[in-house]
């Protein structure tokens, strides 16, 4: 289909969103990445049973965390969609991106530069 | 074009001049003349629609691919073949011809076809529902059921296309989750016939959930609003009034219809058709054609949905395999694979090929500076670009490549893992280095195609996808795939009409069989039966399975059995049974399973069943039929949904009303002159029994509705007949019926299986019937793996379902009977059992229930040959001493860490 969506977004595969673990997505905070999502199959149709269901208890936990240490929890999220749905994917991608760059760069990378 | 050339890059497409109807999308949009049909299709290849290619031969100097070949001719070749699948499907009705609809007069009523792709994503309004005529969202949508089907009157077709009810709801719900506002969704019916497998909670779900409106009408006039360009509806309510309603949009459901180009097909093969052009069959040989060796599945052979098509598919591949049965295993080439070259303890040594794909990445991304860039990564010893890295040349010079500079590691800059990933692991096996150390970027898909418009972002993001590749490709590691050998016995438990035809296609086929039957002798259910609605004898049917079945050596018959004890995985199965009235116990070792438990009659509590013996099931009157006939039967009234459709069994019984319909022609058959009244909700006669309903009503059954809040009553008379009481919709009163006989259409019930599902791990449903692994895709296969379901077992079904299914369980277990053994995924869980602490997290959270607790050695075990790879485990485990092989932690924070490294 060949829709556009921003650069910025890059791709690390998983068998499954239930293999997204807590620690990937605080690490990637920590490390200096200002969003980072996971995109799952529909909630009901994860080719696992519940895979997805487990990876949107930790993105809501990481969000928790994430507040907790007085970050914005939004900064990561978790999307659903099914594998022939390619203009939602691009929208979400783009969404992320708007969301992202409304919240500015993540705060953890000044920090490392002070 | 050649489809094994062509990359699907999509430059003929781009630059060809002539436009034409999209197809696909049901004429909303237009396409070129060298076009793909959808961005799913497989192969992933381009076309020349020739009817619309004008000859201007810009693509074939466009190809940088070669795959275009211009002047290619039609060719005929002949192939020598030991049996036929006819699987030519069907098509959309089309509805031009009922001027009453207007359907290609007001742009605004379109074809549920139509609606589908207006729906999808990939389709022309991306999935935003808006109509043809202003692209407004539409306020309301009417749904007009049974266009082009049971309709003998305007289109002649007097079946039932059994599939358009349950789409009509599930359009109307997709619908109501894609519009922003309110959105009235009504759809018109005679029946809505949702009689498929938890069909009919998606029904209740989509009435009372989403507030669907069924209104049970048939629309006789459709006519445009000229300001609005809505749609004005006229129809008769139940009650004789007439009504009108406005909606913005009309959806008409339109039937399945087999082409012209089919029936031609089935001439030239000499295959009969029925009426309807549907592939003629008998009830006992469901996907058998009039010619031997030529079989049939889908729609072809009958209306049906995809769960059924898929089930018959397999089913008409076991018929075909079976007669070329002796001949398995010829023809077969074996790649030769060398020795693997122990890599473990060398530093890693990465290869780097950076494809171009033609233009594709070539004309966007600056292939030579990311190669560069790729040099100076860590552990990188040699990159290279190529025009097409897939192409054949290439593998060849790939696998001089890793010989020459001793690469140890192979990482792939080009398209998507999932069509090419398998490919390159070839060449690396092909080389004596394990498959698993290979990793790709996707800078194709993911990069030049997306980022087409800003070539320089691209070019940095193509190095960013390689450096995360190439930081992966260090840290992977050798994996080996466990090789399981598969024992060539099964066992199939049930001796009914499904697990008998089971055993027999599966030792017909050379295969050794246990067949398990609780009682004393086989048949089943279907003992109790006499005919089939066609008028097949049920009875001298099975009296040649069971013979069939007991004289073929391979299969062992095992009665007054009890499954007891139960281990193992696919292909190495133990099961304790318990034989004969002494009980004697025997182990059978086994490497498939086919579940066949059926089910039986629901035994009524309503209607006072229990009190009079004038109140009985169908299948006492099919008895009582064939006993005594239809004397003394002057008034006989049949209660549909009797333990179906309410509180307690939520699910349709699917067969009921295909029963009554076959009794009620029985006793006007035997006797003209009887008062016959089927009192019913939903009649269900899908398929081509929609036939036997209108053949019913011409001999002069009466069939009255009612509604599941007013139920009929049943009370006897003072001179001992009974009295049925019912509220009539048209004349809007109750009405008594005096009846000699009152026939409840009694559902069906799943057999008890607590024990045996306790034993052997088996997931049912809350109905008690197995579940399948998936509903649509594998629909006689159960999770775990080497498992197979059919018959009733499953869910209600008709005998000539349930022997296609039999056929179709026979032929998914042929899959794994056929090898000698199997190669299981690398890619599972591993747990190090020195840092566990036993918590049986994984235990708990596992979807598959694959994590055991050894209680002999105190420690978690994952057994390789039945996980499924998720990673669900490695993810919960507190310790993180589970890693998921491939994915392991490190192998996918190293991405991470290598993304940003750089900055973002």
């Amino acid at each position: 289909m060949r829709l556009d969506y921003p650069s910025n977004i890059k791709i690390v595969r998983v068998p499954c969103t239930g293999k997204v673990d807590v620690m990937h997505l605080l690490g990637a905070i920590q490390k200096g990445a200002d969003g980072i999502y996971a995109v799952g199959c529909l909630e009901g149709a994860c080719h696992y049973n519940e895979g997805n269901l487990r990876a949107r208890e930790r993105v809501e936990h990481v969000q928790k965390l994430l507040e907790e240490v007085g970050l914005e929890g939004d900064r990561v999220r978790m999307y659903n969609l099914s594998s022939g749905e390619g203009p939602t994917f691009a929208a979400y991608a783009k969404e992320m991106t708007d969301h992202i760059r409304s919240l500015g760069p993540n705060p953890l990378n000044k920090l490392a530069k002070v | 074009m050649d489809p094994a050339k062509c990359t699907g890059c999509g430059e003929c497409a781009r630059h060809c001049p002539v436009a034409a109807v999209n197809e696909i999308n049901q004429g909303f949009d237009d396409r070129r003349a060298a076009y793909i049909e959808y961005a799913q299709a497989v192969p992933l290849a381009y076309a020349i629609d020739p009817d619309a290619c004008i000859g201007c031969g810009l693509c074939e100097n466009l190809c940088i691919a070669k795959a275009v070949k211009y002047d290619d001719i039609e060719r005929e070749t002949t192939l020598k073949v030991g049996s036929v699948v006819l699987s030519a499907g069907s098509q959309g009705y089309d509805p031009s011809g009922l001027d009453y609809l207007g359907y290609g007069k007001y742009p605004n009523v379109i074809t549920s076809q139509g609606f589908e792709r207006i729906l999808s994503a990939g389709g022309p309004y991306y999935g935003h529902v808006m109509r043809p005529l202003d692209r407004e969202e539409p306020k309301s949508i009417a749904w007009l059921q049974c266009i082009g089907s049971r309709d003998t009157n305007r289109c002649g077709n007097g079946y039932c296309s059994s599939v358009c009810c349950m789409y009509a709801v599930k359009e109307a719900m997709i619908a109501k989750e894609h519009i922003h506002g309110d959105l009235d969704c009504a759809v018109f019916n005679m029946d809505m016939r949702t009689g498929g497998k938890d069909y009919e909670k998606y029904f209740l779900r989509g009435r009372d959930k989403a507030g669907i409106r069924f209104v049970k009408a048939r629309v006789h006039t459709i006519t445009e609003v000229h300001e609005t360009g809505d749609l004005k509806l006229q129809y008769t309510d139940e009650t004789g009034e007439m009504q009108e309603e406005i909606f913005s949009m009309v959806v008409l459901s339109v039937g399945l219809k087999i082409s012209d180009s089919s029936v031609d097909l089935a001439k030239r093969l000499g295959v009969e058709l029925n009426q309807y052009n549907f592939v003629a069959t008998n009830p006992f040989a469901p996907v058998t054609t009039s010619r031997p060796g030529i079989y049939t599945c889908g729609v072809f052979q009958g209306p049906k949905d995809i769960p059924g098509s898929v089930t018959e598919a397999s089913a008409a591949a076991c018929l075909a395999g079976t007669d070329i049965a002796a001949a398995r295993g010829n023809d077969i080439t074996t790649v030769e694979v060398p020795a693997e070259i122990d890599v473990t303890e060398q530093e890693p040594r990465i290869g780097v090929f950076v494809c171009n794909c033609g233009i594709n990445i070539g004309g966007i991304v600056d292939v030579p500076a990311v190669a560069e860039y790729a040099a100076a990564l860590p552990y990188v010893v040699f990159t290279d670009q190529n025009l097409f890295t897939c192409s054949q040349d290439t593998q060849e010079q790939i696998k001089e490549k890793i010989v020459e500079h001793k690469l140890n590691r192979l990482v792939v800059a080009s398209c998507s893992p999932k069509t090419h990933e398998q490919m390159f692991m070839e060449t690396l096996e092909a080389c004596g280095i394990n498959r698993y150390l290979f990793e790709m970027a996707n800078i194709r898909n993911q990069n030049s195609w997306i980022h087409s418009n800003n070539p320089e972002a691209a070019t940095a993001k193509a190095k960013d996808l390689v450096r995360m590749s190439v930081a992966r490709a260090a840290r992977l590691k050798t994996l080996k795939e466990k090789i399981v050998p598969i024992n060539k016995q099964g066992l199939v438990i049930g001796g009914g009409v499904a697990g008998m035809n089971a055993a027999l296609r599966l030792g017909q086929q050379g295969f050794d069989i246990v067949l398990v039957e609780k009682e004393a002798r086989l048949g089943g259910f279907a003992r109790k039966l006499h005919h089939t609605i066609e008028g097949e004898d049920v009875q001298a049917y099975l009296e040649k399975l069971v013979q069939e079945v007991t004289a073929n050596e391979k299969i062992k018959v095992l009665t007054e059995a009890r499954i007891v004890g139960f281990e193992g995985f696919k292909g190495n199965f133990a099961t304790d049974i318990e034989v004969g009235p002494e009980k004697k116990l025997q182990t059978v070792k086994h490497g498939i399973i086919i579940v066949a438990t059926g089910a039986k009659e629901y035994t009524p509590k309503e209607f006072l069943y229990a009190d009079s013996d004038r109140v009985i099931t169908q299948v006492e009157l099919g008895d009582r039929l064939e006993e005594k006939g239809a004397a003394g039967l002057d008034s006989v009234v049949m209660i549909q949904c009797v333990g179906s459709r309410n509180d307690e069994h939520v699910e349709c019984s699917r067969i009921c009303c295909q029963n009554a319909v076959k009794n009620a022609l029985h006793i006007k058959t035997l006797n003209p002159d009887a008062h016959v009244y089927v009192l019913y909700r939903d009649i269900r006669t899908y398929g081509l029994l929609e036939e036997y309903y209108t053949k019913a009503r011409e001999k002069g059954v009466i069939f009255i509705r009612f509604d599941s809040e007013t139920p009929p009553a049943v009370k006897p008379s003072s001179d001992g007949d009974l009295l049925v009481t019912i509220k009539d919709h048209i004349l809007r009163r109750d009405v008594e019926i005096r009846a000699d006989l009152v026939t409840l259409s009694a559902g069906m019930v799943a057999e008890d299986t607590d024990e045996l599902s306790s034993i052997m791990k088996l997931n049912r449903n809350p109905d008690g019937y197995f579940i399948e692994a998936h509903v649509k895709l594998r629909p006689v296969d159960m999770p775990g793996e080497g498992i197979f379901l059919c018959g009733s077992a499953h869910g209600p079904k008709l005998i000539s379902e349930a022997i296609s299914q039999a056929q179709a369980a026979a032929s998914r277990a042929t899959t794994f009977l056929s090898k000698s053994e199997i190669r299981l995924s690398a890619i599972t869980a591993k747990v190090n059992t020195d840092n566990c602490v036993k918590c049986l997290t994984c235990v708990r959270m596992c979807p598959f229930g694959v994590p055991a607790f050894n209680t002999k050695e105190e420690v978690i075990e994952i057994n390789e040959a039945i996980c499924h790879g998720c990673g669900v485990c490695a993810c919960v485990c507190p310790r993180q001493t589970i890693q998921l092989s491939f994915y392991e932690d490190d192998q996918i924070m190293c991405k991470i860490d290598a993304l940003l490294a750089e900055g973002m």
